[in-house]
């Protein structure tokens, strides 16, 4: 790996005009960032440490009751947050799943909504991916997970981006030439290459969970697969979102992650929930069709290490188990 | 001399009034959960381990590693690397051309490539340098031209094309790629399998796994101004490093010292001589200054030497009460690119199955071939898991066959203590009948194997493991364990012993034994290892021998050393010697127990009367095996013998097993410490299920390893980790130090097949193929399902 600069600005307009010069990475826990350095993925010239910006850090509820997540505030934190794991249940339970314990007090919400994808034949070290021939997303220019394919398939692999995007969550990224706002549904983009529609001089701010309209009872839950019972990445994350009227579910949102290079929103499968009874036969029988709307709209590719075809076949019980979960008020489903 | 005394299994010195601190027992330091001699060291993190060391003027060195899976090496251009800043010397294949390997017989190993690449990861260069970050830019300019060689990653491939060779043998071209063929057939197997009630057969496979040692490799080296090199390593077999530095540097022995520092687990993974140690000590010897290689976790990866994946045809015949017939085996091993313990591996793969039940015939057809992957080589339990996997369950299916309870069934086929096996072997304590009692009753089996719900199963199986072996790699008829005692006036004694403390606690075991010889406080005992400039050979923490055998050889020095102090003691006092005890840190007369002094005014007494005082002792194996080409490859003076019981949940839809339970109960002999005992076989136990479940050490399509990290090589965490039960068994060997034999290694076997026949109970379902991941056991259960519903539609 090459030696590189470290910058410590202590307020966010420090820290913009750092990343705006070229070459500049934002440093957060370093938990990602710091083995994609030493694979020689990344090559900043200066990283740009982030710790020392009060703004960046904290929880905090608006008067109008959105959640506001300082960019920097640690995983662990956020997964035993009262108000997190009350208003985005689903949220806390996918922090609380990120990584094992150490790297969960490192790591950071902005780090993992903003984690690069990931692939078997990308995170690897120099001298495996030199013998390998190198790949689309770095330095070279095949696939190895599609062969003659010509779109990089690198999975995203960031656990609360999927509960982030059933609750409708916006960034506020601010850069040298002033802020803006975005809605989470739109920072991600389908190239494995690159999948956040984000300038390399914007810094992510905030992340804010809008309040739920009143009347309504949000539930929510996590369900991650992984072959360990910790550290590793997801094989396949589903984020569940159910707003309940009256034992109905008036609104339904499904997040899944680890497949393709972006976040993907499961719309038919939430479209078998909504209007649904919240309980009894109705909420099973729709709880199994959302399952099967699900997997066939999820379609792992052997992108990330693991078996792409169990893969497969757990989606559907996965989003089962995850939309019961939340239903039932537990969660995060995991280990089955 | 002391080698092949028998020391007794008994308390060696009790004092007849039981006055002293000796427990019910007799013993005043074994047998108790005494603290390990460097554990608060470890703990602090003041224990110094090789990658601690820094010198004045040390450089880093690091290698240039092959990207073909299998080529000719046209050139190498090191100009650039060399005229790189900082840059202090470069070194390839023609710098050490002298060829080496652990095993005298397949020194088929160069500390570089010489003229081809085997596989990717294979070093070709090293480069030492100012600083890691210079010595890794150097590396990345060094040219290497490559000419491609057609690549065997599937043993059978490489089986069926002899040619290219990955080894060259130009006097027999019709070797092929095999690494190494045994056959041995004992009694009349097929007559045995003639007019069998019963015959089981199956294939069975193990995938590659390896050690993951929490330290990686590591090695610094320096040259003195007169030409003396010393050499601290990550190694668990000193004496071997030290001859293989003399081989292939050209150096006299007495002008090498190897130090084994404080060391991060080794599990069979530091036992071979390897590159980056002639690498470190020739580079201090072309620059003059120290070197330190330090191995990425990747790099560990590539130097592997893990369990040999293998493929295993097995049968066994029957009576219809159970009593076993025969055993047919036919076995292929992946050896990966060179031999390392190849040759003893594809013996043990059959020659370690000869217990702990009787087999009346057997016969094992084993084949290592080379193929272009990581070098495959002895982890814990090496060469015995892999065929112990398909035996175990072969016995549980001739159990369902016969339906015979499967403790039964092992019962029925026990071979017995003082036996000797079918190939040969002796057999002295055996505690397997104990051991199966203990996991019968610790997991409730009578009252719940076959009656859990549908999904949750109990499974056993049973093994047997070596406490060292006669083979001592290079013959000679020096001994095995060598061990000096220095006494000081301060009150101090001081083992110097060869033995390679790798975490398993073998200086523990020093110092308990010189203490409970001498009757010590263990905290006045110093523990001096694996240093050979300072201690007497040992031949190293392998094969599980250094409790059986170094102990022996503690117990003699001590003894020794008693006989002197005493006797100096007694004429002092004027009295007979017999009315002398040692005990509780002092020496008293027996008859009059006021005539006493402290132990350190005892060594006083005895230096003054006699000499500067000190002693010997060593152990050498009695002459054993069968009388046959190999017969000596796994005969052991002493046996372990293990049974497990599994628990298991199994999740049908998802694939995924849930070890609830293992119950390990296992027969060490005596446990000369209990704490060191239970943390041994809860380790192997751990080792083994997370090798079951998760672990898997494999190449992808291109030869590439398929995730060199601890991140992708998934280890089981602690949360993966099912409820471990340590049942320690005694049986006391008459050979053994107060009786002690192996626990580190033979607690690790039964864990895989007793996992297997859980599932079986479980859900009905034979596993005979490893790993058991989720997506694996899923298409086993269903693959299950669609047989049995063809079965039940033809009917």
């Amino acid at each position: 790996m090459q030696g590189f600069d470290l910058a410590t600005p202590t307020t966010v307009d420090e820290a913009v005009a750092l990343l705006a010069r070229e070459g500049s990475l934002a440093i957060a826990g370093g938990t990602d960032l710091l083995p994609n350095i030493k694979h020689e993925l990344f090559e900043p010239r200066t990283v740009v440490a982030l710790g020392g910006i009060e703004e960046l850090r904290g929880i905090e509820l608006e008067s109008d009751g959105t959640l506001s997540i300082g960019a920097t505030t640690t995983l662990a934190h956020v997964a035993a947050h009262d108000e997190v794991r009350c208003r985005a249940t689903a949220l806390a339970q996918a922090a609380s799943l990120v990584a094992g314990p150490q790297l969960r007090t490192m790591g950071t919400l902005g780090g993992n909504v903003l984690l690069d994808t990931r692939c078997q034949w990308y995170n690897q070290s120099y001298f495996w991916r030199q013998s390998l021939g190198f790949c689309l997303k770095k330095d070279g220019s095949v696939c190895h997970v599609i062969e003659s394919g010509s779109k990089c398939v690198a999975a995203a692999s960031n656990d609360t981006a999927a509960p982030l995007l059933t609750l409708d969550a916006e960034l506020e990224f601010a850069s040298n030439t002033g802020r803006r706002r975005l809605p989470i549904a739109e920072l991600y983009k389908s190239d494995g290459v690159a999948n956040l529609r984000k300038e390399p001089g914007e810094l992510l701010v905030r992340v804010r969970i809008p309040a739920l309209e009143t009347g309504r009872e949000r539930l929510g839950a996590y369900g991650k697969l992984r072959e360990r019972g910790s550290i590793d990445f997801p094989l396949l994350g589903v984020a569940v979102r159910l707003d309940v009227v009256d034992d109905r579910i008036v609104h339904a949102a499904l997040g899944a992650i680890a497949l393709q290079a972006r976040p993907l929103a499961l719309q038919k499968a939430a479209a078998a929930l909504i209007d649904a009874p919240a309980s009894g036969p109705g909420f099973d029988d729709a709880v199994l069709a959302c399952a099967a709307a699900a997997a066939r709209q999820l379609h792992p590719v052997a992108n990330v290490p693991g078996d792409a075809q169990w893969r497969k076949e757990m989606a559907p019980v996965y989003v089962r188990e995850t939309v019961r979960a939340a239903r039932a008020g537990t969660g995060p489903v995991h280990g089955r | 001399m002391g080698a092949r005394d028998q020391h007794g299994v008994d308390a060696p010195w009790v004092d007849p009034a039981r006055s002293s601190t000796n427990g019910a027992d007799g013993f005043a330091v074994v047998g108790r959960r005494n603290r390990k001699i460097d554990g608060l060291s470890k703990a602090t993190g003041a224990a110094v381990y090789a990658d601690d060391i820094a010198l004045p003027g040390m450089l880093h060195a690091k290698f240039v590693r092959s990207t073909k899976a299998h080529a000719r090496i046209v050139s190498i251009d090191t100009s650039a690397a060399l005229a790189l800043p900082g840059v202090h010397a470069v070194i390839t294949g023609k710098d050490l051309p002298i060829n080496y390997g652990v095993i005298p017989w397949t020194p088929d190993e160069h500390a570089l490539a010489l003229e081809k690449v085997r596989f990717i990861g294979d070093e070709v260069a090293a480069v030492a340098a100012i600083d890691e970050e210079t010595a890794n830019r150097a590396i990345k300019l060094v040219k290497v031209e490559y000419e491609d060689l057609p690549a065997f990653l599937d043993p059978e491939e490489a089986l069926a094309n002899p040619t290219p060779q990955i080894h060259a043998t130009p006097k027999k071209p019709e070797r092929g790629n095999v690494s190494k063929h045994v056959l041995l057939e004992f009694g009349d197997v097929d007559g045995a399998f003639e007019g069998a009630a019963a015959v089981v057969a199956g294939e069975y496979s193990f995938h590659g796994t390896t050690h993951a040692a929490i330290e990686p490799h590591c090695a610094v080296a320096q040259c003195s101004p007169d030409g003396n090199l010393t050499l601290w390593s990550s190694t668990q077999i000193t004496h071997y490093v030290h001859r293989a530095l003399a081989h292939v540097l050209e150096l006299p022995p007495a002008r090498i010292r190897v130090i084994q520092p404080c060391i991060g687990g080794a599990f069979g993974g530091k036992s071979d001589p390897f590159g980056f140690e002639f690498c470190a000590a020739k580079l201090a010897q072309i620059t003059g200054r120290p070197v330190k290689m330090l191995l990425t976790r990747e790099e560990v990866f590539y130097l592997h030497r893990g369990r040999h994946p293998m493929q295993l045809a097995y049968r066994t015949a029957a009576d219809a009460d159970g009593k076993l017939r025969g055993v047919d085996a036919k076995i292929l091993i992946d050896g990966g690119a060179y031999s390392s313990f190849g040759l003893v591996t594809t013996y043990y793969s059959g020659q370690l199955l000869g217990g702990p039940v009787h087999l009346p015939t057997y016969r094992f057809d084993s084949t290592r071939v080379f193929t272009n992957k990581p070098p495959c080589g002895p982890k814990r339990g090496h060469g015995s898991v892999q065929p112990r996997f398909a035996f175990e369950i072969q016995l549980d299916e001739l159990a369902h066959e016969l339906d015979l309870d499967p403790i039964e069934l092992r019962r029925r086929n026990f071979q017995g203590e003082h036996v000797e096996t079918v190939n040969g072997q002796r057999i002295t304590s055996n505690g397997f009948l104990a051991c199966l009692d203990e996991v019968e009753r610790a997991s409730g089996w009578k009252e719940r194997r076959g009656k859990l719900p549908h999904g949750r199963g109990l499974g056993v199986a049973g093994s047997m493991y070596i406490s060292g072996t006669n083979y001592p790699i290079y013959p000679n008829d020096m001994p095995q364990a060598g061990i000096q005692l220095k006494v000081d006036r301060s009150g101090l004694v001081t083992a110097f012993t060869g033995g390679n403390d790798i975490g398993q606690g073998s200086s523990s075991v020093v110092r308990d034994l010189v203490a409970e010889e001498l009757g010590m406080d263990p905290a006045d005992v110093r523990v001096v290892a694996s240093d050979t400039d300072l201690c007497p050979v040992d031949l190293g923490a392998y094969s599980s021998r250094v409790t059986f055998m170094v102990g022996n050889a503690t117990i003699d020095a001590a003894r020794a050393l008693r006989r002197r102090i005493v006797d100096a003691i007694a004429a002092e006092w004027e009295i007979d010697a017999r009315r002398i005890f040692m005990g509780g840190g002092t020496v008293f007369d027996l008859e009059d127990r006021d005539r006493l002094v402290t132990t350190r005014e005892a060594f006083q007494i005895a230096e003054a009367r006699l000499d500067t005082l000190g002693s010997t002792g060593s152990y050498n194996t009695p002459t054993l095996g069968g009388d046959y080409r190999g017969g000596t490859i796994g005969a052991s003076p002493a046996y372990s013998f293990t049974a497990h019981a599994v628990e298991v949940s199994v999740d049908e839809e998802t694939g995924r097993l849930t070890v609830e339970n293992c119950w390990i109960a296992h027969d060490c002999g005596r446990a000369l410490n209990p704490m060191l005992v239970a943390g041994q076989m809860e380790g192997s136990a751990y080792m083994g299920l997370a090798e079951a479940l998760f672990e898997v050490h494999d190449v992808n399509r291109f030869g590439l390893h398929s995730g060199p990290s601890l991140l992708d090589y998934r280890m089981a965490t602690t949360v993966d980790t099912p409820e471990l039960h340590a049942l320690i068994v005694e049986s006391l060997d008459p050979e053994g130090p107060y009786g002690a034999k192996e626990a580190g290694e033979g607690p690790l076997h039964p864990a895989l097949p007793a996992l297997s026949n859980a599932v079986f109970d479980a859900v009905g379902v034979r596993l005979r193929h490893l790993p058991f991941t989720p997506g694996n056991v899923l298409r086993e259960l269903r693959a299950a399902r669609a047989t049995s519903q063809r079965e039940r539609a033809s009917c």
